[in-house]
This record gives C-alpha cells, sequence and structure tokens, in this order.
C-alpha cells in the first residue's frame, strides 16, 4: 500500500478495484477458452478477492518475486491457478501474454499451479497443504523479525481435512496475527455441495472455537472484503480467518446460472457470450 | 531440467486434463469398476462402498445410485476414509474405499499401513489415476504408489491391464478375505484382454504371447503397449514373450523365474517408477535365484512428472509401446 492510493477516496478505490476484478476475469476467461474448460467457475468466484489482495493489500516488487519481506499468497486450492494467473499477469509477475499459454503442453502455466512458476509459493492441489505451509512461513518469518503477512487462499472442501484444523490449531497455539485464511465457500465440491458431501458448517463458529479471529462476508463484495481486511489488521494477536460466501462463475451470467459443477466444459459457441455478459455486468 | 529426459518442444496442445487414455484402443468399455462392484454387492449384502469426495470420478458413483443406503460419502478425507473402511471391515463388512492413487497412498499411509493391513482388515482400496493416467503434474500423478503398496506387509497389490480384467478382478478381490490396493482405470477404458481366454486370479501371472527372443513383463495398462510392441518386434523378426503380471504382490516368482530362465533378454513395463514396483521385483528375483538377466526397465525415471496431455506424456517419459520395442532391442544387443 502506498501513500497515493491512502489518499484516494475509499468510494473511487472500490471502483479502481471492481475494474482490476473485471480485468481478472477477462484473463480468466481468455485461458478458460484455451483448454475449453476447467475451473473458470472458481477462478471467476475469487476474482474480487484477489483483486482486493494483489491491488490494495499485498506488499510485492513484481520485478522481484522472490523479495524477502513480500507478503505471500499461498494458493492452497492448485486447481484454482486460473485465478492466480490472472492476478500475476495483471500484477507484471508474469507477461501478460504468457496467458495464452495456459495448460497447453510445456506452459509454465500448468492447469494447477506449480512453485516452478514466478508468483506460486508453493505447489498446492494436494489439498490440505496450504495452511500447515502458511502457518510454518508465518512463524519462520515473524521469528526472523519480518513484516511479511501471509494470506493463505483454502476451499471449502478443505475444511474436511484432518490437516486443515491441524494447523488451525498451531496458528492459534503460535498466535499468528501474521497470518490470514480466506475460506472460499463457493458451496461446491468434487461430489457436490458440501452440505450433502459432509457438512463443514458452522464454519465461522468453528475457526472462533479454533481461536482465530473470525469473520464472515460475501466474498464477492469488494467493499465487504476491504472492511474485514481493515478490521482484521486491528487484532494482532490471533491468526484471522475470513470466511468467504462466494458465486461460482461470478460476473458471467450463463456461469452463475448453470448447474453448479465443480469442473465444467463449455461448449466453443459460448465464449463470445460469456465475454459480452463480462462486460455488460455492472461494477 | 532431468537430464534423463527426452527433450521436446513445447507443442502448444490443450491438456487433455480429465480424459481417459484409451490411445488407439478400438473396444471400450464404461465405468467397469462401477458395473462390477454392482454386480459384486448384488450377491453380497456386505460389500459395502466409501470414496473421499471423487464418486463422480472413480466411477464408484454408479453404486451409490444403486445401493444408496449402502454407500458412505465421506467427504474430502482421505485418512478418515480409510480409518473407517477399516473400522467397517472391523464390523463385519466388506467395504471398496475409492480415491486417488495419490491422496490414499500418500496421505493415508499410516491408516492403510496399521490401520488395515497390519491387522488384515478386509478393506478393498480402489485408487484412481495412476502413473502417467492424468495429465496434472505430481500432485495428482501416482509414480509411487506401488512402491509404497509393495511395501506394506499383508497387503495384495494389483494393478490391472483393461476393463475386463477390472471386472474379473473385483469379484476376485470381493470373494478374497483380506486386505487389497487395487489401481484402477475409470471412465472409458479400453477392452484390451479377451474375457472368452483370459482368467484373472490372484497372485498368477498370465502369458499372453510367448516367443523365445525377449521377455516382456508388463503390468497394468503397460500391457496394452507391451501386446503393440511384441507385434512390432514380430515383425522384425524377433519373437517376444508378454507375461502379464497384474498382482505385484503377491509375487509370482515361479512363472516369472521359469520365463527369465530362458530368454537372453527381459523388458520390464510399468506405468510407475522404474524403482520399488514390477521391475524391482524382476531384479530382485534373479538376484535371489542366481539368474544373469539383462534387463531394461521402461518405466518413469526418478522424477516428479510434468503436467500435459496424455500423448505428450507418454513420449516425454518414453513410455509408449514403441519404447517398449526399442528397449527391447537394445537388450537384445
Ligand atoms: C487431498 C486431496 N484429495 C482429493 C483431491 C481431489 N479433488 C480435487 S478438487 C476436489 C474438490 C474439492 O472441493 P473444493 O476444494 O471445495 O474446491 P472447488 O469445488 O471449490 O473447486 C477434490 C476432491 C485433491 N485434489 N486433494
Amino acid at each position: 500500500m502506498n501513500a497515493q492510493s491512502e489518499a484516494i477516496s475509499s468510494a473511487t478505490q472500490e471502483i479502481r478495484l471492481k475494474e482490476t476484478a473485471r480485468a481478472l476475469r477477462r484473463h480468466v476467461l481468455e485461458m478458460a477458452e484455451i483448454v475449453g474448460q476447467g475451473y473458470v467457475g472458481q477462478g471467476l468466484g475469487i476474482s474480487d478477492l484477489l483483486a482486493v489482495l494483489y491491488f490494495r493489500e499485498m506488499r510485492y516488487d513484481p520485478k522481484n518475486p522472490s523479495w524477502q519481506d513480500r507478503d505471500r499468497f499461498i494458493l492452497s486450492t492448485g486447481h484454482y491457478a486460473i485465478g492466480l494467473y490472472a492476478a500475476l499477469a495483471e500484477a507484471g509477475i508474469i507477461p501478460l501474454h504468457e496467458i495464452g499459454t495456459y495448460g497447453t503442453d510445456g506452459s509454465r502455466l500448468e492447469m494447477a499451479a506449480p512453485e516452478t512458476t514466478p508468483g506460486v509459493e508453493i505447489t498446492g492441489g494436494s489439498l490440505g497443504h496450504g495452511l500447515p505451509q502458511s502457518v510454518g512461513m508465518a512463524i519462520g518469518l515473524r521469528y526472523q523479525g519480518r513484516p511479511s503477512r501471509i494470506f493463505n487462499l483454502l476451499s471449502d472442501g478443505e475444511c474436511q481435512e484432518g490437516a486443515t484444523w491441524e494447523a488451525a490449531m498451531a496458528g492459534a497455539h503460535y498466535k499468528l496475527g501474521n497470518l490470514y485464511a480466506f475460506i472460499d465457500c463457493n458451496n461446491q465440491q468434487a461430489d457436490g455441495p458440501p452440505a450433502a458431501i459432509m457438512n463443514i458448517e458452522p464454519l465461522d463458529k468453528k475457526w472462533e472455537a479454533f481461536g482465530w479471529h473470525t469473520q464472515r462476508i460475501d466474498g464477492n463484495d469488494v467493499a465487504a472484503i476491504l472492511g474485514a481486511l481493515a478490521a482484521a489488521r486491528k487484532v494482532e494477536d490471533r491468526p484471522h480467518a475470513i470466511v468467504l460466501d462466494t458465486l461460482m462463475g461470478k460476473g458471467v451470467a450463463t456461469f452463475e446460472q448453470r448447474e453448479k459443477n465443480h469442473f465444467i466444459r463449455v461448449g466453443a459457441e459460448e465464449w463470445s457470450v460469456a465475454r459480452q455478459q463480462l462486460e455488460e455486468r455492472a461494477l | 531440467m532431468n537430464p534423463k529426459l527426452a527433450k521436446l518442444p513445447p507443442r502448444g496442445v490443450a491438456g487433455n486434463i480429465l480424459a481417459s487414455d484409451t490411445g488407439a484402443a478400438t473396444h471400450i468399455a464404461s465405468a467397469p469398476f462401477g458395473h462390477a462392484l454392482v454386480r459384486a454387492a448384488e450377491n453380497n449384502p456386505r460389500i459395502v462402498g466409501l470414496t473421499a469426495d471423487l464418486g463422480k470420478y472413480t466411477d464408484i458413483h454408479l453404486f451409490a445410485e444403486k445401493f444408496p443406503e449402502r454407500f458412505f460419502q465421506m467427504g474430502m478425507a482421505e485418512q478418515s476414509l480409510i480409518g473407517c473402511a477399516a473400522g467397517m471391515a472391523r464390523a463385519g463388512l466388506i467395504p471398496f474405499a475409492t480415491t486417488y492413487c495419490v491422496f490414499a497412498t500418500r496421505r493415508a499411509y499410516d491408516f492403510i499401513a496399521i490401520g488395515v493391513a497390519l491387522g488384515r482388515a478386509n478393506v478393498k482400496i480402489i485408487a484412481g489415476l495412476p502413473g502417467l493416467t492424468t495429465g496434472y503434474g505430481g500432485t495428482h500423478q501416482g509414480i509411487e504408489d506401488l512402491a509404497l503398496m509393495c511395501s506394506v506387509p499383508n497387503l495384495t497389490v494389483i494393478d490391472p491391464c483393461d476393463a475386463t480384467e477390472i471386472e474379473q478382478a473385483i469379484q476376485a478381490i470381493a470373494d478374497y478375505d483380506g486386505p487389497v490396493y487395487m489401481r484402477l482405470l475409470r471412465g472409458q477404458v479400453p477392452v484390451v484382454l479377451d474375457p472368452e481366454h483370459y482368467q484373472f486370479e490372484i497372485g498368477k501371472a498370465k502369458m499372453l504371447t510367448e516367443g523365445g527372443d525377449v521377455a516382456i513383463i508388463s503390468t497394468g495398462l503397460m500391457t496394452g503397449r507391451a501386446l503393440d510392441a511384441a507385434k512390432a518386434l514380430d515383425a522384425e523378426g524377433i519373437r517376444a514373450s508378454v507375461l502379464h503380471l497384474s498382482t505385484l504382490k503377491p509375487f509370482d516368482r515361479e512363472t516369472v523365474e521359469a520365463l527369465i530362465g530362458r530368454v537372453p533378454a527381459v523388458v520390464t513395463a510399468e506405468n510407475h517408477m522404474q524403482h520399488g514396483g514390477l521391475a524391482s521385483a524382476v531384479a530382485d528375483l534373479a538376484v535371489d535365484s542366481g539368474l544373469k538377466i539383462r534387463l531394461r526397465r521402461v518405466g518413469i525415471p526418478d522424477c516428479f512428472c510434468d503436467s500435459g496431455s496424455l500423448p505428450y506424456l507418454v513420449d516425454r517419459y518414453s513410455m509408449g509401446a514403441t519404447h517398449i520395442a526399442q528397449a527391447a532391442r537394445e537388450a537384445l544387443h
């Protein structure tokens, strides 16, 4: 966050971030069209959070992605890579034109993000790794006196993995105020909605009971995300859980309305409609 | 980049991440595991099904639709999946638990070793995406699961070749009283073995073609490619035996020993790392029985693999029929 952005009125800032979120969604559609299928619903759903994190909250140097004092975004859900690549490209950490290689043989932009790609901190995708590693990073960076913060994105499905809760315990035990966990509740996992697969609710109460400073917000509302981050910054002795209720496919009407699906196939003719719907959506 | 790997230029082909590898197969069967499990369960009310949020992706959804009251969705929680299956077995049921190879063997290893295998709990672990059957990289490709599972005492380990064998093996392991780890080919699965002539038996390797110049010992889907390789070699005047060894453990020492004792060269082919699986078992056997063999291993080298389309991966890691044939030629020289 720099002085200039502080000076901009919050209303202007919100509009800018919404525009950025739309730009990220454009990139997501562009990538998804290359492979004709995939995690477009997740990428669109999480674009608002990524816009706020990468273009307002996080400190990093696009020219030097391994700068020691950077804030770190930890993508636990490797398959959300499509959303992360959109943010990395928009932020200039990877070249914008490279998103045209998404999911193709030999590309660095694999469908599940590998840590060999600049800006990707860990290899996620075997779900349940994100929070334990985030706890370790938060401890390690704090121990070294670094100001960095850790922003971990995990999914509702990952709240079924034991490792997530083992790490949640550790995060509270070590009072990791530099650790933020965003739980993307898009109400979908591989076999269906969590309520039908293995109930995880009430999630906010669970995180609270595990000792985390917990908030639950509309994860597609930029103002709500900004507000939650501001509130979290005031709490220094506990890790922060921000439970995000999001809509899969957010911003593109046909994907929002589609029967929800973890992995969607999209016909070749649907993409131009999708792009148009994205542009027509009011900010 | 690993110097052992073939250098291939990026092809710009969209990675077909979730497709089954049906290759050039002429016959295909849909979801053979799901159908076979339903048939086995019709005759045996003790059979139950479980998954860890991968029902649709391991074909066990067919069982769930047919027997909803006998199906237990455990959520994305593989340790709980295997632990609960062990408990159900101790309560007298025959649980079939599905997930992917990587999640069963990596995340739930302790639960398999102690909860299932140590006390011989009658659990059947059915694990999808073996070796290079998915375009995802290291997180999803089960390249060392056979090594891990073969190291567990009491566990029977099976890598079936095709739809025919999956169907037969499911009935066989349902009838067998003891813990089993079986690799799964899901969705559209090639039919390589003729059900009229092939009969799966736990612990028995089967000779598919006979030839005295070179022995190809293969497991899992590599057997389809081994048969293609044998045909190509035959056209060059090289007569190959193809021994299909789908039960990695217990290992059919007798049949393998008899074969490698009477040919001048041996090739192993497995959809797995070159170490800790089939090739290692053959090499161990040769040493134990004092046989000097010329052995070439077709399998994944000591590395995590890239992501990409399946044909790209097969070429990149030299896992195709042409590579098996080439290994046979090299073994002969
Ligand atoms: C440990 C582990 N188990 C299973 C899987 C297979 N898998 C991939 S995505 C997924 C669904 C997970 O749902 P969620 O994380 O909520 O993601 P979303 O549906 O929102 O994409 C599953 C089960 C995995 N990647 N990792």
